[in-house]
């Protein structure tokens, strides 16, 4: 901790010396300004949607009749080895560490994609909040104007606040790089200020005979934070234009990429969950030229990603979680395909404080076994998560139907966390 | 021959288009900015004062021991505006106002609430309502499960009027292809990577029908309420023949003597037969065909009071925007007696079923009911006090948000001033589909969640704002109705009018003409335009448009 003043002081100064601005302005300029553990932690979730293969990512088993077409390489943790589809990701897999053996029951992408946002089980009776909505609805960033919750890309299934409510639903940003959509006017400044003035009257209209009940509606409330989210300085998070070209060409010129940057900016300006997506890893055929296309945008993306947190010391208090809703089967079917597999799959998961260079878990190179050595339940996965960000994760909430329910129903995996 | 395709589709393709366009304004041009039709609602001819009156004295009964007075009757129009978007998921047309304003016949509600019922609105509308908890809104197996067919199946059912019992016996027992007998969809929806999800079965089962939540025993016994685990897990054994394969739904009975449903202690972790078996009343249930059969027909057996008093709440819900009973699937125990009706589920309930479980005779009491016909104004929510009992005893008809599809049929709705229903073009019909589906996505689904009480989020108010569906259908253009209306409506006063009634089904206060007309006197051309399209953005953003009231 001591070196913290005189490492943030030189980080400015490099930063001013480069042009770049660490802080978006925002209103917490003293917040956005601290670095390293004395900031409040986030919590950035890289979602590979439609289930990556594991042996196309972070568990290859080259040379065996599981293993496809892909060879391994060796990263930055002594003695793992990744797909040598992700070179770039390799020089950088030290700052985390590499679960190869999660597990979960949900085959099916729809429910997989509720359970690995959730850590719980599709039920009938009520809805589970995202683990980001969670982290908003029990740690609230102070100052923050634009949405705690982004989600960044077209996510097939967003992750949503559930029991909590909708208004923890994450804000979606479906083409990254742009403003956030619907966040401009669609007219002059002058006609703008007569819709507002019109729309003052028009409630006041409706308030008449109902005035409590007009205020519980808090139709007023979004409108006024609506408004203000409208001409925020902060707004400027969503956009990537002043970034230098050199960093821009090095996440890539892609949605995904795009959305990794400006998911930098967002952790500056201090929100707390966000989400990026990365779609089409759903490899029922040809599943290696399908993994290997993703890998073109995934592995620049997601290596430069954690290079740039390290090096604005924003990765000690940002977790980041790399996840799919499910892996791929080890068997080849004749398409060239691989099926899903929510048994032993593999995720990436680190910076917060939790432990880097770890290594969970491991996969059987044969095949033969459905079971993973050292299984991870997604539940506990997520109670180290919200431990680390500072959420009682044991917290009983009631929901809208009475019931008592844990906010998360795990327990943390002390092997993950960082000194342990 | 593809040479010749290649040469003659540049050239024709853009003549078409100007030939359309030609057609498509001179067919606006001819058209008068506010037709009309001649014909009135036709006089209702079913009976419904006695259960009506019924109803009303329970009310009276609850307003007089809370001692509260309750609101005043709500204003024809804003009643008008109410059922509309109740029944079609939309706020009237000027159109339809126009021919509500003219009708000076007695009893217009009344009359105007048959014809809605009878418009194939309101069947597709509670269909997509109904879905919602009969099939989920989670997107499913794509190969075992048509929604689209469900909700066509549905659709025609609730319009045709099929007694409820009879719709529900055919979704549980149903055999078939998802495509060819559309209504074994309701099961088809359950299926997870070709394997039938028995537990989620039974707990929609009682949710959807019974209006009990027992999915919780299917881990434990229910915690609160009297449910054992036994109960569920027999529950879900009545599924327990049911199969999936290419042919469709079919019912296994090969082998009589072995229990066709097996699971997984969760204790144990050894496999376990379960019988199947109903949690109360089993005389009730049949002893003759598959279990599928006989549990439909215990579950709408004509004594089984949950079964009434399930839809009654849920009809009750979608009515008021919230259920008489939250959550809405999840009642108490009514008991094993038969009272006389005090409960108003129990009084609606026994109409319900002595009428034939008629859904449209229910929802013509409701609507005739008093509680239904209160305005939504009352003098304590001026001051403060008592809001909470008012609300308690219905003393008001309640505020609620509306649901995203009433949003974006409303204001789809006022982009034009004919009605938009099956009559209108197969384009428009097409473009409110697509679009719903669009806003619905954006402006965050509900999921079945959709009767709990909610306030609106920042998203939804930048979607309104800012969005192109609000720039969409507020855009002032020869086939608008707000460019129709800013270009033809006779003086300015008509002007506002319009756009008041359009958009909010209400005309407009004296403080509101005396701020707005200003802002359209002495325009014309674009300026007037953009008065009334700017016009048009406020309303849609005002509560009053995005609440129901």
């Amino acid at each position: 901790m001591s070196d913290q003043p005189s490492r943030r002081h030189f980080l400015r100064l490099m930063a001013s010396a480069c042009g770049l601005s660490f802080a978006v302005p925002g209103l917490d300029l003293r917040a956005a300004d601290q670095r390293g553990d004395e900031r409040a932690k986030s919590f950035l979730t890289i979602w590979l949607g439609g289930g990556p293969s594991q042996l196309e990512t972070w568990d290859p088993h080259p040379g065996t009749r599981i293993g496809g077409d892909v060879t391994a390489i060796p990263t930055t943790i002594p003695g793992v080895e990744i797909a040598n589809l992700y070179p770039q990701v390799a020089e950088q897999l030290h700052h985390v560490s590499l679960i190869r053996s999660l597990v979960s029951k949900e085959g099916d992408h729809e429910r997989a994609s509720y359970m690995l946002h959730t850590g719980y089980r599709p039920e009938p009776t009520l809805v589970h909040p995202s683990i980001g909505s969670i982290a908003i609805h029990e740690r609230p960033s102070d100052g923050v104007e634009i949405p705690q919750f982004v989600a960044l890309g077209a996510a097939e299934f967003p992750p949503r606040g559930g029991f909590l409510g909708d208004r923890f639903d994450a804000y979606r940003v479906f083409n990254p790089g742009e403003t956030g959509q619907n966040i401009k006017p669609l007219v002059s400044q002058e006609r703008q200020g007569r819709r507002m003035a019109n729309l003052e009257l028009i409630s006041k209209s409706f308030e008449r005979g109902r005035g409590a009940k007009a205020e519980q509606t808090l139709h007023q409330h979004t409108v006024d934070a609506a408004l203000r989210m409208m001409t925020s300085e902060q707004l400027k998070a969503f956009s990537i234009e002043s970034e230098p070209a050199e960093l821009r060409a090095a996440y890539g010129d892609s949605p995904f990429g795009r959305g990794c940057l400006v998911a930098r900016r967002l952790l500056e300006v201090g929100v707390r969950s966000i989400e990026v997506s990365l779609s089409g890893f759903d490899s029922h055929a040809n599943n290696h030229e399908v993994q290997a296309a993703r890998s073109r945008t995934l592995d620049p993306a997601l290596a430069t990603l954690l290079k740039d947190l390290v090096e604005r010391d924003l990765l000690q208090s940002t977790i980041v979680l790399v996840t799919g809703e499910f892996g791929r089967t080890p068997t080849i079917n004749p398409l060239g395909g691989r099926d899903h597999w929510p048994s032993g799959f593999s995720c990436l998961v680190g910076g917060g404080g939790l432990r880097k260079g770890g290594l969970i878990g491991a996969t059987d190179p044969h095949g033969d076994e459905t079971r993973p050595v050292d299984p991870i339940e997604v539940a506990d996965l997520y109670a180290t998560i919200l431990g680390r960000l500072g959420v009682d994760y044991e917290k009983e909430v009631i929901t809208p139907i009475g019931r008592p329910m844990k906010l998360c129903s795990g327990r943390p995996i002390e092997r993950l966390i960082a000194g342990t | 021959m593809t040479n010749v395709r290649s040469n003659w589709g540049p050239t024709l393709a853009p003549l078409m288009v100007v030939a359309g366009l030609v057609v498509l304004v001179v067919s606006a041009a001819r058209s008068s900015s506010i037709p009309a039709r001649p014909t009135m609602p036709a006089a209702v001819t079913s009976d419904i004062s006695s259960i009506v009156a019924q109803v009303d004295q329970l009310f009276a009964d609850q307003w007089r021991e809370a001692k509260i007075e309750p609101a005043l009757p709500a204003d024809e129009l804003a009643l008008f505006r109410r059922l509309s978007l109740v029944l079609h998921g939309t706020a009237p047309s000027l159109e339809e106002i126009r021919r509500f304003e003219t009708d000076y016949g007695s009893d217009r509600i009344a009359r105007w609430t048959a014809e809605m019922l009878a418009d194939r609105r309101f069947a597709n509308y509670f269909t997509r309502r109904f879905s919602r908890f009969l099939v989920g809104a989670e997107e499913g197996q794509v190969l075992v499960f048509r929604r689209d067919r469900f909700w066509a199946w549905m659709s025609d059912q609730l319009h045709a009027n099929r007694p409820y019992d009879e719709i529900v016996r055919a979704m549980i027992s149903e055999r078939g292809l998802w495509t060819d007998k559309p209504e074994v969809n309701f099961v088809a929806a359950v299926v997870n990577e070709g394997v039938v999800d028995h537990n989620k079965l039974a707990g929609r089962t009682a949710r959807a029908f019974l209006g009990q939540r027992i999915d919780c025993a299917e881990c434990h016994n229910h915690p609160f309420a009297n449910w054992k685990q036994s109960q569920f897990e027999g529950l879900a054994a009545c599924y327990g023949e049911l199969n999936i394969s290419p042919v469709g739904v079919e019912d296994n009975q090969v082998d009589k003597t072995v229990a066709p449903y097996r699971l997984q202690d969760r204790v144990t972790l050894n496999d376990r037969d379960v019988v199947p078996a109903v949690p109360y009343h089993e005389e009730w249930m049949p002893s003759e065909g598959t279990t599928r059969a006989r549990l439909a027909a215990w579950v709408t057996h004509p004594a089984n009071r949950r079964f009434d008093r399930a839809i009654v709440n849920r009809v009750w819900g979608l009515m008021f925007g919230k259920p008489w009973i939250q959550p809405v699937d999840d009642l108490p125990d009514p008991g094993d007696e038969h009272p006389v009706p005090t409960d108003l589920l129990d009084v609606l309930g026994a109409d319900f079923r002595v009428h034939g479980c008629d859904l449209k005779r229910l929802i013509t009491v409701i609507a005739a009911s008093r509680p239904f016909r209160l305005s939504s104004q009352h003098p304590s929510f001026e001051t403060g006090e008592n809001v909470e009992l008012i609300e308690q005893v219905w003393g008001a008809f309640p505020i609620s948000r509306l649901r995203p599809e009433q949003v974006i049929g409303a204001m789809l709705q006022a982009s034009s001033i004919k009605t938009l229903d099956h009559n209108s073009h197969w384009t428009m019909r097409a473009i409110r589909f697509f679009k719903e589906l669009d806003f619905v996505k954006e402006y965050g689904d509900l999921g079945d969640e959709e009767l709990t009480e909610r306030a609106g989020t920042i998203p939804q108010a930048l979607l309104r704002m800012n969005s192109e569906f609000a720039a969409e259908w507020s855009k002032s253009t020869i086939f608008s109705a707000a460019g129709r209306i800013a270009g033809m409506a006779p003086n300015d006063e008509s002007c506002l009018d319009n756009c008041f009634l359009i958009c909010l089904t209400r005309h407009p206060t004296a403080e509101e003409r005396a701020t707005l007309i200003p802002q359209l006197e002495g325009t014309k051309g674009d300026d007037r335009a953009y008065v009334v399209e700017d016009l048009f953005w406020t309303l849609f953003n005002s509560p009053e448009f995005c609440w129901g009231h």
